[in-house]
């Protein structure tokens, strides 16, 4: 699937029915079957013979939920999952039906509060905005796609950019394994989309496919994990310590392929692994990231040979004779 | 029960990495229970078997990991930035001597800015993880050929005894409960059970209680009783906190089954092994809370041992207080039967 | 509506037993079984038509309150809070203890003793006491227990045309539920009396996994700020505009259809209806919405002034209107199912 349409679709958490319908006109191409369940998870199924594996990537991507309408047509809000409020003025941000509103605060906001700022959509009165929007109505932030030689720049890749890495594995991997591909809803609230589909699937091993931070830009928070450095094998996050079995496992496939990796350890957020590895008596659950700057910004960027590292070795792992 | 501590206290499984000293605790659960295994993510499961068929099932449960650190990444000059795991009090880290668990284990020290180099605010601000580096003497080179990251790190601490039947060392949160399991099944050995016991060593509690929660759900126990450590009294604090040597601080409150502690309570009381009353008006920060809400739900206890600088390299505790949580569930098991219709209902 | 005699109950989270005695003895009549599980929730089966499906109805047993946590060598009483109460509205305020009821007082020094930098501040919990007149440990030991519960003793009263109680969050739901059981439902109906959701929606995470249903609406109580001092913005709901149904809130995000749908089944059947305004507060919504794979879940609300105080305001035909919409719920409860 092209990198541009998956990572510019329309899909705030838990209002996912758009880039899930997008992901499933793929996915219907490659899996034996695709259906949704009730937090509006999407899964993908190869059937197979031997273990049943669970790869994750979630496709929903943080926004924000008018909760207000003024007199004079202004919005109030409130965020969806993690949203760096101080950097949120003059931002722009589009609901479902194209509507762009851009946000702005009242003048008195030292402390960047959310509940001093607003959206302005053009609209002069309270009807006006309400023939467009409604208190309810979700939001996500404008970044437009680019693309170099080298890298990609987009909002939302995380985590789009893991669901078009599960969709290339879902075509190239073979063998004989039991693969759900689930592209999860609701991660960024909470991992509450996996948390369900652990549940359902109750896989054998899974991996979350998601970003990670970097520490190479100036001064950063110190940090292995490089842009360009290979597909990022989790070592932990603020959810979860990986499976030692399965992370030796990923480096063992990387360095048998020659697929360039490095190690992950971020403190910063947690991952759908999180709400995996405790489901049920316990699921065996690593991970394998994309190193991805300025994350839950209009302009994350991620390196292209990163990802293409990260597709081969989630195929490895889908195809290993366990 | 000291030589014991002294053991436990000096394995080294931080959460998640519990499979480095998980053999050596089955290892100690094998003379004294039935059956011993390792579960997927690594709960170690001693069962010992009652002699009736479809027997009411009680599982204790004791956490064996231990907070510490993880190299979070290497420098050019072979300096090792490293990240918390669970809650380390970070004013105990300059200076710590601390082992990283590389391709070998490899001792270092977590150095620390010198005071002439401190700006005047420096002094009295604890520095920050982000800040400190560990140093172990080797050339660069040979640090990138040992260690990776990920690699864990304990501190290295040392068990040692004190006045009054009192001991100190690393790690006795909460190997000091893994020790009660094992005093436990070695008590009963000869006693035959209207039940069957399930004691778990659990994984992961220092992070999210992964192990309890997993653990309580296969099992799904008819109740649960979690053994991990509370606060002794020091001269700072008395709130909240306990003797060492007044007994096992038995827990109360939403978190807990009232029907199960209060036979906890009247065990103690009958059998004159010393107790208090601690009482929580909501998450105990124990495995008891992800063991409530297992499955369908868990009648579930929490007996406590005193123990003052928790999360420390010299985590202090009185022996007679771990004897008596051990012989608080050794009454406790002796005298149930697997009639549990009569008293354990809410 | 057994709506006063539930909010003159007393049932700290983890200690509902007589609001369960209470509940269970009021449905015993209408409900095909009733179950008691391991934490307290009661889960009454009520038989439908068809058992195709299974559907929750949900509301929570429990109110906030104290937990008698030591006793002083002079006989005060140190406690600690169960459930999320803000500090400022406990301080001078009666208390019930335990099983008797025992009367306390919560307490402070005198504005008189406090230095200028406390008279500014809120104390903090551990620094406040309950006195119930005994004047040594032993005479207080005589009387409470460590881990006895204390709730707010205040009474339940008409304010006009609303209600005041320290204990509408979730009684109303109860009440609500108490009612809707005695009615003929389409499928087998589970109507669960949760315990411990003040604590962090602890009842409903196991009710939900032994009920499995097909879907499921949480009957609750809600925060309302349309208070003197307040912008309009931040009203989240308003009392007597109808019953609160939530798009989100910290805890759930609804499907996007199970809310259109209410509101639109509102509409029709002439229920006055508000927007919850906000993604403030979470409720046993969040705890079943993620259980078992995955259930469609919603909430609606009654609009309630000072909630979690002991002196919570509620309008009347708030309570009504949640009523009807959770009775529309299960009349069409065909359109929520598809």
């Amino acid at each position: 699937m092209e990198m541009k349409a998956i990572t510019q679709c329309w899909g705030p958490s838990g209002r996912e029915g758009k880039i899930s319908e997008l992901i499933k006109s793929e996915a219907e191409k490659y899996a034996d079957e695709v259906y949704t369940d009730a937090l509006g998870n999407l899964i993908a199924h190869k059937k197979g013979s031997e273990k049943k594996i669970m790869l994750a990537a979630h496709m929903d991507e943080i926004g924000v939920v008018v909760t207000y309408i003024d007199e004079n047509g202004f919005l109030r809000f409130s965020n969806i999952g993690g949203v760096y409020i101080k950097r949120l003025l003059n931002r722009r941000v589009e609901f479902a039906n194209g509507v762009i509103g851009v946000i702005d605060t009242e003048s008195d906001n030292k402390e960047m509060k959310l509940s001093k700022m607003f959206i302005d959509i053009g609209a002069s009165t309270k009807a006006e905005a309400e023939s467009k929007v409604s208190v309810g109505d979700m939001a996500v932030f404008v970044g437009d796609y680019i693309e170099t030689d080298s890298v990609i720049i987009s909002k939302a890749l995380d985590n789009r950019i893991g669901c078009a890495a599960l969709l290339e594995v879902m075509e190239r991997a073979s063998g004989d394994n039991d693969v759900y591909f689930c592209f999860t809803a609701q991660e960024e609230v909470g991992l509450r989309g996996a948390k369900a589909v652990a549940y359902s699937v109750a896989p054998e091993y899974a991996l979350a496919v998601d970003v990670t931070d970097t520490g190479d830009t100036p001064s950063a928070d110190k940090m292995a994990v490089k842009l360009g450095g290979g597909a990022a094998v989790k070592v932990m996050d603020r959810s979860v310590i990986c499976n030692a079995d399965v992370r030796s496992l990923l480096i063992e496939l990387a360095k048998r392929d020659g697929i360039p990796y490095q190690l992950e350890v971020m403190t910063d957020g947690g991952t759908d692994a999180g709400a995996i590895h405790t489901s049920r008596d316990g699921v065996k659950t690593g991970g394998v990231s994309i190193p991805t700057r300025y994350i839950h910004s209009p302009s994350e960027m991620a390196s292209k040979a990163d990802y293409n590292a990260a597709v081969k070795l989630l195929t490895a792992f889908c195809e290993y004779k366990f | 029960m000291k030589e014991l501590l002294r053991k436990l206290s000096g394995l080294r499984g931080i959460s998640g990495y519990e499979y480095r000293i998980s053999d050596k605790i089955s290892e100690l659960f094998k003379p004294v229970a039935d059956e011993v295994h390792t579960d997927k993510l690594g709960n170690v499961i001693a069962v010992k078997h009652s002699t009736k068929v479809n027997a009411p099932r009680l599982m204790i449960e004791a956490h064996m990991d231990e907070i510490g650190l993880m190299v979070r990444d290497i420098d050019e000059n072979g300096f090792i930035g490293f990240v918390n795991i669970g809650g380390v009090d970070t004013r105990i880290l300059p200076s710590c001597e601390v082992i990283i668990h590389a391709k070998e284990d490899i001792c270092g020290v977590i150095g620390a800015k010198p005071p002439h180099l401190q700006t005047a605010g420096e002094a009295d601000d604890v520095s920050k993880i982000q800040d400190m580096a560990i140093d172990t003497g080797l050339s660069a080179d040979k640090v990138k050929s040992l260690v990776s990251v990920g690699d864990a790190i304990t501190i290295k601490g040392g068990f040692c005894e004190l006045l009054g039947g009192r001991v100190s060392g690393k790690s006795l949160d909460d190997r000091a409960g893994v020790a009660v399991l094992v005093k436990l099944l070695e008590k009963l050995s000869d006693v035959k059970l209207d039940f069957d016991l399930y004691a778990v060593s659990a994984v992961c509690e220092e992070v999210n209680g992964s192990g309890a929660a997993t653990s309580g759900y296969a099992i799904n126990p008819d109740m649960a009783v979690a053994i991990d450590v509370t606060h002794g009294i020091t001269p700072d604090n008395s709130k909240n906190a306990f003797e060492l040597g007044s007994g096992v601080a038995i827990a109360k409150g939403p978190n807990l089954h009232p029907a199960l502690t209060d036979r906890l309570i009247s065990t103690a009381k009958n059998n004159d092994i010393k107790y208090n009353v601690e009482v929580e008006g909501g998450n105990t920060g124990t495995d008891a809370w992800l063991l409530q809400v297992a499955r369908e739900g868990i009648p579930t206890a929490l007996l406590s041992i005193p123990l003052r600088y928790m999360h420390t390299s010299v985590e202090t505790l009185e022996l007679s207080d771990v004897e008596a949580v051990c012989s608080l569930l050794e009454r406790f098991c002796v005298e149930l039967d697997c009639d549990l219709e009569g008293w354990l209902c809410i | 509506m057994y709506l006063k005699e539930l909010c003159e109950l007393d049932g700290v989270s983890g200690a509902e037993n007589a609001v369960r005695s209470f509940i269970t003895d009021k449905i015993k009549p209408y409900a095909d079984s009733i179950t008691v599980d391991a934490i307290g929730n009661i889960i009454a089966l009520k038989k439908g038509k068809s058992s195709d499906k299974k559907v929750m109805l949900s509301a929570h047993t429990d109110e906030v309150g104290f937990i008698i946590s030591g006793i002083t060598d002079k006989g005060f009483l140190e406690f600690k809070t169960v459930g999320g109460i803000d500090t400022r509205v406990i301080i001078s305020k009666r208390v019930r203890i335990g099983k008797n009821k025992l009367s306390g007082v919560i307490a402070m020094k005198a504005i008189h003793l406090q230095d200028k930098s406390e008279r500014g501040k809120v104390p903090k919990v551990s620094s406040l006491y309950i006195d119930i007149g005994a004047k040594s440990r032993e005479e207080a030991e005589e009387h409470v227990s460590l881990g006895d519960y204390a709730v707010f003793d205040a009474d339940y009263e008409l304010y006009g045309d609303t209600v005041k109680s320290k204990a509408i969050d979730d009684r109303a739901g109860c009440a609500i539920l108490i009612e809707l059981i005695k009615k003929d439902v389409q499928y087998d109906t589970y109507f669960c009396f949760m315990a411990q959701e003040e604590v962090g929606l602890r009842g409903a995470k196991i009710a939900v996994a032994r009920v499995k249903p097909d879907i499921a609406l949480v009957v609750e109580a809600t925060t309302c700020a349309d208070v003197s001092g307040a912008e309009e913005k931040d009203y989240v709901t308003s009392l007597g505009k109808g019953a609160a149904v939530s798009f989100a809130d910290r805890s759930t995000i609804v499907r996007e259809d199970f809310y259109r749908n209410l509101l639109r089944v509102a509409s029709e059947e002439k229920i006055s209806v508000q927007t919850k305004m906000a993604l403030a507060g979470g409720n046993d919504a969040g705890a079943i919405h993620l259980a078992v794979g995955g259930i469609k879940c919603a909430s609606v609300s009654v609009p309630c002034r000072y909630i979690h105080s002991p002196c919570g305001i509620a309008a009347v035909s708030d309570i009504e209107a949640v009523y009807r919409l959770a009775d529309a719920f299960l009349n069409r409860i065909d359109e929520f199912l598809e």
